[in-house]
């Protein structure tokens, strides 16, 4: 029973880490799905962890530091959109721009504002997003199999988790099931075939970076103030490009990305725990390695061993309205 | 009324253009000045001053330039091919085991003149092969290089970081490096070449790979603009139809390309290592790979404008680190915030101002042409 246990917490300790990952994912698969590349997934992110962690300390409240972070993270968001789609920049070199902006901004406000070198101060369990704990739990924690199950893997997370993985679904629906998903589509694939259809291409696909942003905000913000007690320097720690590579591994589809996300939480919830304990046959294996291997398997995907990852058709193409 | 735009001066394409970019995002950097509650201007000030206010102030510009020119024609030459290279901060970090790799074997044995050009054709050779699987899979399998590239920066950190905890540690000792280089593998000081301007540099490491990083500028002016391959490079550039009709063949330029551009990020490795740290540290490149994209965007992907920007850049660097002890508010990050502003305007904005430019240069032209009183306003 005792290694039930320990596989119990590892998958919940999975569900936590792929939990922003999986926030990421989603807000890059809107933003992708439109047609515009968006490497500023980590920027975004990270300055929303940032405006959520300053504005919980301020108000004292994990919603209103929710709200800043969306807020914060769609402004970067439409600064990548007017670079990309209003002025046809280069989306790719848009989006690490945006990727520096966050990082030395939140540092240098962060200092100036709190002076803690970087972070905010800690923040009180109120300003959080704590654990809710489902209903029914303590009633069935007793029962085998399925009461460790209830409690441990479902039970006992902050509301933002269960948002995250409720966004799977509503994503599935929103993208396959709605005028609008169904536009998306089509912008991302077709744009001119879109146009033609007298719908407006611009619009269409800022809307689909400002969807992008709210995902990204609500990803920081579970950084900052569900996952972690405040923002610290860097506290995306490369999440952002985790994210990009779940996306590409589920070939830009939303259930494939919850499984992405969970695949490569697991690994990091594999990392940590492994630390200092040699595995059988093997002996032991390199922190770095588990930490390198999400990346690793994306390039082998994207070498064409595991299926063939093809991106939206007109993704990183500036539309160009036929003058 | 659509009236085709005149085309601009190439004055003004090439220097008016990226000068009213480069103002806008200082203006806005130093908007986050104001919002930190420092001068903008004072906080210029400081950071000129403490970038060419004295021999060590020049000494570590240039030293700080030296790793951006490298890391700048990395971006540079794949850009005229048509690549994204994101990856020069990796390939310059698994360069470092190049430069290790003649500077541990035989540090204590050759002198340096030559260890140096060992050191550069192994740090080349090593940044080159890093660059070499996302350009196969860029160029067999149309898997984008910046998602690669990208991909593999993190597998080279997580290399690096297994390396220098582990293997290539110091023995008994707890800092996360090699240890230091013999003789051979420490370059010579550049002191004698500001003496000759006459500044005094005591402790600055500028050393002898910066006339390496201006000869590789020379070079790569030569290779782009001045070869058969330069060429083809710069045809698949602009138009990779173009060039597979001219039957130049796409896998080979690709390839190419991007080693060279792996070997020149890979040869930035030689300047902190060999010339200053004289071992390998961790995270010896610290974002250099980064501001490589902010320069190559700056500079225009020229050469001259390149080593002017990484000038510009170390400048920043060296500056930034002077205001620090003055305005305690503002870090070494800032300088991150200007690189972002700077790979915002002057690379994803680039066009925002052109228009309005050329309308402006269009009324001047009109102007002159016809001086008729109808539009005597027009020639401000």
């Amino acid at each position: 029973m005792d290694s039930f246990t320990t596989i119990l917490q590892l998958f919940d300790s999975t569900i936590r880490l792929s939990a922003p990952l999986l926030l990421a994912c989603l807000a890059g698969l809107y933003s992708e799905r439109a047609g515009i590349f968006d490497i500023g997934l980590e920027g975004k992110m990270l300055a929303g962890a940032f405006a959520a962690g300053a504005a919980a300390t301020w108000f004292g409240s994990a919603y209103l530091g929710l709200l800043a972070a969306v807020l914060v993270s769609v402004a970067l968001g439409l600064v990548h959109g007017f670079a990309s789609i209003t002025h046809r920049g280069n989306q790719i070199v848009s989006g690490v721009a945006i990727n520096f902006i966050a990082a030395g901004t939140t540092v240098i406000l962060g200092q100036a504002w709190f002076s803690q070198g970087g972070r905010t101060p800690s923040l009180p369990n109120a300003a959080r997003f704590n654990p809710i704990n489902l209903p029914g739990v303590e009633a069935l924690r007793g029962v085998p199999v399925i009461g460790p199950i209830y409690f441990e893997l479902i039970s006992g997370h902050s509301i933002l988790v269960y948002l995250a993985f409720a966004m799977v679904p509503f994503t599935w629906w929103v993208l396959y099931r709605t005028r609008f998903g169904l536009r998306l589509r089509a912008v991302g694939e077709n744009p001119a075939a879109v146009d033609t259809a007298g719908i407006s291409v611009p619009w269409l696909r800022y809307r689909a970076v400002i969807c992008c942003g709210v995902l990204c905000g609500i990803a920081g913000a579970y950084l900052a103030t569900a996952q972690g007690a405040g923002f610290v320097k860097d506290m995306t720690a490369g999440k952002g490009y985790i994210a990009l590579a779940a996306l590409i591994f589920a070939k830009w589809r939303p259930v494939q990305a919850m499984f992405a996300c969970l695949l490569f939480g697991f690994l990091d919830a594999v990392a940590i725990r492994m630390q200092g304990h040699p595995l059988p046959l093997i002996g032991e294996v390199p922190v770095q390695f588990m930490q390198a291997l999400p990346y690793i398997l994306t390039v082998i995907l994207l070498a064409g061993f595991i299926g063939k990852a093809i991106p939206p058709k007109a993704g990183g193409v500036a539309y160009v309205k036929e003058r | 009324m659509s009236q085709p735009f005149a085309k601009l001066p190439a004055w003004a394409d090439y220097g008016l253009l990226p000068l009213i970019n480069l103002i806008v995002a200082f203006l806005v950097a130093g908007l986050v000045v104001l919002l930190v509650g420092e001068s903008p201007i004072d906080a210029a000030v400081l950071m000129v001053k403490g970038a060419f206010g004295s021999g060590d102030g020049v000494g570590y510009t240039l030293y700080y330039a030296t790793n951006f020119i490298f890391t700048g024609l990395c971006v540079a030459v794949a850009f005229h091919c048509g690549l994204f290279n994101i990856g020069g901060e990796g390939q310059a970090y698994i360069g470092g085991l190049g430069v290790a790799l003649v500077g541990l074997g035989l540090g204590h044995v050759i002198p340096w003149w030559l260890a140096f050009p060992l050191a550069i054709v192994a740090s080349a050779i090593v940044g080159a092969l890093w660059a070499l699987i996302p350009a196969w899979l860029q160029a067999r399998r149309g898997s984008h290089v910046v998602i690669t590239t990208i991909m593999f920066n993190f597998i080279a950190a997580s290399i690096m970081v297994y390396l220098l905890v582990g293997p290539l540690k110091t023995l008994g000792s707890q800092a996360p490096e090699t240890r230091v280089f013999g003789e051979g593998g420490q370059l010579p000081g550049l002191a004698w070449l500001l003496n000759l301007v006459g500044l005094n540099m005591r402790s600055a490491p500028l050393n002898i790979s910066f006339l390496l990083a201006l000869l590789a500028a020379f070079l790569v002016w030569v290779l782009i603009w001045r070869t058969k391959l330069g060429y083809e490079i710069r045809t698949m550039g602009f138009s990779p139809k173009a060039a597979r009709y001219a039957g130049i063949s796409e896998l080979r330029i690709i390839i190419i390309t991007m080693l060279i551009s792996g070997a020149l990020a890979g040869m930035m490795a030689l300047n902190p290592i060999m010339g200053a740290q004289h071992r390998v540290q961790l995270d010896f490149v610290a974002g250099a790979g980064f501001v490589g994209i902010a320069v190559a965007l700056m500079g225009r992907s020229h050469p001259a404008g390149i080593v002017l920007a990484a000038i510009l850049f170390g400048m920043l660097y060296q500056g930034g680190a002077e205001i620090a002890f003055d305005m305690p508010n503002i870090s070494r990050d800032m300088i991150v915030i200007i690189q972002g502003l700077v790979i915002l305007f002057a690379g994803a904005l680039e066009h925002m101002f052109r228009p309005s430019l050329q309308r402006i240069f269009q009324r001047i032209g009109r102007s002159k042409r016809e001086p008729a009183p109808a539009i005597a306003g027009g020639g401000q």
